[in-house]
């Protein structure tokens, strides 16, 4: 095995194994892996097109029984800047995010001990009576705490969520899908089976979800490769994933602390997954926490997507890192690497071109 | 020209036109650029990456141009004005960590220190510290105390060189485009007479860098013609020792554009420099101005120098630049080393001082 072998395989549109994608991890330069990246990105997505969707991530609490060792936004119940937000302002929040032509919230928290999931049935049910908004909510490790609080699988939490009103779930929470590197840096959230079962759940229901992989903390490069290898494995079962979005840990306040992956490392990253990910349809590039700069030359190195708008953000954040960008910021970074520009809703349909 | 063309050029060593460096700041193929100049500065440099342990001194920002992409320079009695003594300089020089090596010095055109004071201050840095290269003044200062002198450029920088002057930044090239320059900063001196000035420098064997102010409103003929001018002036003296592209930060300054330039734009330029310019050793990212992370990736397109350990630097922070004007040197060497890089501390004319491999 040789990386020109490799690289002739991945041109063909053949699928790596893992032994493979570590190789080409571990041998392959910047720029050949944005070269392989760019020819599997221009095979699923030929037509030069880079989408965005306008969201707003609402925080509904930072209460959190994790109390994951990477994150600097949770609290304990009872501190001081502890909150839940009133049903009041989370409804001014999705009126502000709908006339500023957004079509999605993002609803997580903090895992809050005493939600149950009448509150969120009750709230998403109270939503979808106001708004016309996708609700694009509740990240597994939620999901699973609901079920066990009610005593009922998961399944049946998902038809009862689904019923109420969630229509989609976002990848968060999956950190690395290695159970070594999670018993270090969140000893108490769900394992990566559990991850993954509430993933399948939601897919047999015809609800998409996307994933995503936090890097750049204490995993190996193998461990990188497994947790892509378990997206791709799970995605040939359900075809529920509809997009892959790698980011990095975010080390400032959090007890973790430390480095994290360089602009080198997230562009490889990035490149690998669209690689590996043979079957998932869209990679997002991670401008929150990449910056403007390298989220624009992530286009280069498998994305097609530039996530969300972000009205709001509260969780990197709160690890010290700030970027923000307009919807006309977003457009003119795609349009100055030579793509057009698109807005999309939660499913990738197109909603308006930018002309 | 198409881009596969450009590339069997680059490939063949031959030397690319005006035409050519056109269709590469036009092509988006990102990618395709990155391969060619990387081709250019492995050649060049090998896999060696070059950083010096440097401090930044500005000892003035008054200035009597109004250049309008600046947003450093005051008017004397104007609020933020600021100006050093040679003591306050000394102060400075002095709280420099061990293993500095250069002194970067660039001021504003101060109105009314005499030529003599500049003489004095360089004869006291070199006093107490003969180990550290001067490298200061831009070909604009240069300009500005020939007038003070009464003395011509060439006997101005004799002077200057006696006094312990080593060697001249690249600053105030900007762009050398006559109209744009007009509209940027009309004060300032010709883009003709910077070329003459580092003409004169490299003739009295003064080696200099050269600099171009990008992403503000120029065209890329405008910055294919900078390119080419320098190119041409260093076929003739050799006197350049590196490139360096500076992207424009508008934040409080006259021009009204996107406040950075983009990541495309920022490594095309680079990859571009490297491309053109094939008799300059080293196209340097300036970090200060680029961030750590396009600095970091601009070393797989054609970049084989990452400038200093700059302590505080005033100029580009005016301007809303984000870095914290400090990187420590084991931080730039793991820069380096995580993009697959050998780290090599120089000095300011290019001596390896250590490798890190």
């Amino acid at each position: 095995m040789g990386l020109s072998d490799i690289s002739e395989k991945v041109r063909s549109g053949k699928r790596l194994d893992p032994a493979e994608g570590l190789f080409l991890f571990n041998e392959a330069d910047l720029l050949t892996l944005g070269e392989l990246a760019s020819a599997v990105k221009q095979r699923l997505h030929p037509e030069r097109l880079v989408t965005f969707v306008v969201d707003r991530n609402i925080n509904y609490t930072n209460v959190c029984v994790n109390k994951c060792r990477f994150c600097a936004f949770y609290r304990e119940q009872g501190s001081p800047d502890a909150y839940i937000l009133t049903k009041d302002e989370i409804f001014r929040k999705i009126e502000e995010t709908i006339s500023l032509g957004g079509t999605q919230i993002l609803m997580q928290g903090g895992v809050h001990p005493d939600l149950g999931i009448e509150y969120f049935e009750d709230l998403f049910a109270s939503i979808k009576a106001r708004f016309a908004v996708q609700v694009h909510s509740l990240s597994p490790s939620e999901i699973t705490y609901v079920a066990r609080k009610a005593n009922i699988t998961i399944g049946e939490t998902l038809i009862r969520l689904k019923k109420a009103g969630l229509d989609s779930i976002p990848g968060g929470g999956a950190e690395i899908l290695v159970d070594r590197v999670r018993e270090q840096v969140s000893p108490n959230k769900i394992r990566w089976r559990d991850w993954m079962d509430v993933m399948r759940e939601a897919h047999r229901l015809g609800m998409p979800t996307t994933a995503t992989m936090m890097f750049g903390g204490l995993e190996t490069r193998e461990e990188i490769v497994q947790h892509l290898v378990r997206v791709r494995d799970l995605q040939d079962e359900t075809h529920g994933f509809t997009a892959f979005i790698p980011w990095t840990y975010q080390p400032g306040n959090t007890e973790l602390g430390g480095r994290t992956a360089t602009a080198v490392e997230y562009l490889k990253t990035l490149a690998l997954s669209r690689v590996m990910l043979d079957n998932v349809p869209n990679i997002q590039a991670s401008w929150v926490t990449q910056g403007a700069k390298i989220a624009q030359v992530a286009l280069e190195f498998g994305a097609n997507d530039f996530g969300s708008t972000m009205i709001e953000e509260n969780v990197v954040a709160a690890a010290g890192v700030t970027f923000r960008l307009s919807r006309e910021e977003i457009v003119s970074l795609i349009r100055d690497a030579g793509y057009a520009a698109a807005q999309r809703n939660t499913a990738y349909d197109i909603v308006k071109r930018e002309f | 020209m198409p881009i596969e063309l450009i590339h069997h050029k680059v490939l063949a060593g031959e030397r690319l036109s005006r035409e050519d460096g056109i269709a590469l700041f036009r092509s988006h193929d990102l990618l395709a650029l990155g391969r060619m100049a990387s081709h250019v500065a492995l050649q060049k440099n090998g896999n060696r990456v070059y950083f010096v342990q440097n401090m930044h001194i500005n000892p003035t920002n008054i200035c009597v141009n109004r250049c309008k992409f600046c947003a450093f320079s005051r008017s004397r009695g104007e609020a933020g004005a600021y100006e050093m003594s040679i003591e306050d300089i000394l102060q400075k020089a002095r709280s420099a960590q061990p293993g500095v090596r250069e002194f970067h010095i660039v001021s504003g055109l101060h109105p009314d220190l005499p030529f003599s004071w500049y003489i004095d201050m360089l004869n006291a840095l070199r006093r107490e510290f003969p180990h550290i290269h001067l490298k200061a003044f831009t070909a604009v200062e240069i300009d500005y105390l020939s007038k003070l002198s009464g003395l011509s450029v060439r006997d101005t920088l004799m002077k200057l060189n006696e006094a312990g002057l080593g060697s001249l930044p690249g600053g105030g090239a900007e762009i050398f485009a006559p109209g744009v320059r007009n509209t940027l900063c009309a004060e300032k001196i010709s883009g003709a007479r910077w070329l003459e000035v580092m003409e004169t420098a490299h003739r009295i064997g003064l080696r200099s860098n050269a600099t171009m102010l990008y992403g503000h409103i120029e065209s890329i003929e405008d910055r294919v013609d900078h390119l080419l001018t320098l190119r041409e002036l260093q076929d003739r003296t050799g006197g350049f020792n590196a490139f360096i592209p500076l992207s424009f930060h508008s934040q409080n300054t006259e021009i009204k554009k996107a406040a950075f330039t983009t990541g495309f734009d920022d490594l095309k330029t680079l990859a571009v420099s490297r491309l053109l310019l094939d008799n300059i050793d080293h196209i340097k990212a300036y970090w200060i101005m680029l961030g750590e992370k396009i600095t970091q990736v601009s070393l797989s397109f054609g970049v084989d120098d990452i400038d200093g350990t700059v302590v505080e630097e005033r100029i580009t922070k005016m301007a809303g630049g984000t870095t914290e004007g400090i990187m420590t040197k084991n931080e730039l060497i793991d820069l380096i080393c995580t993009a697959g890089r050998t780290p090599v501390e120089r000095d300011t004319l290019y001596g390896t001082v250590r490798i890190w491999d």
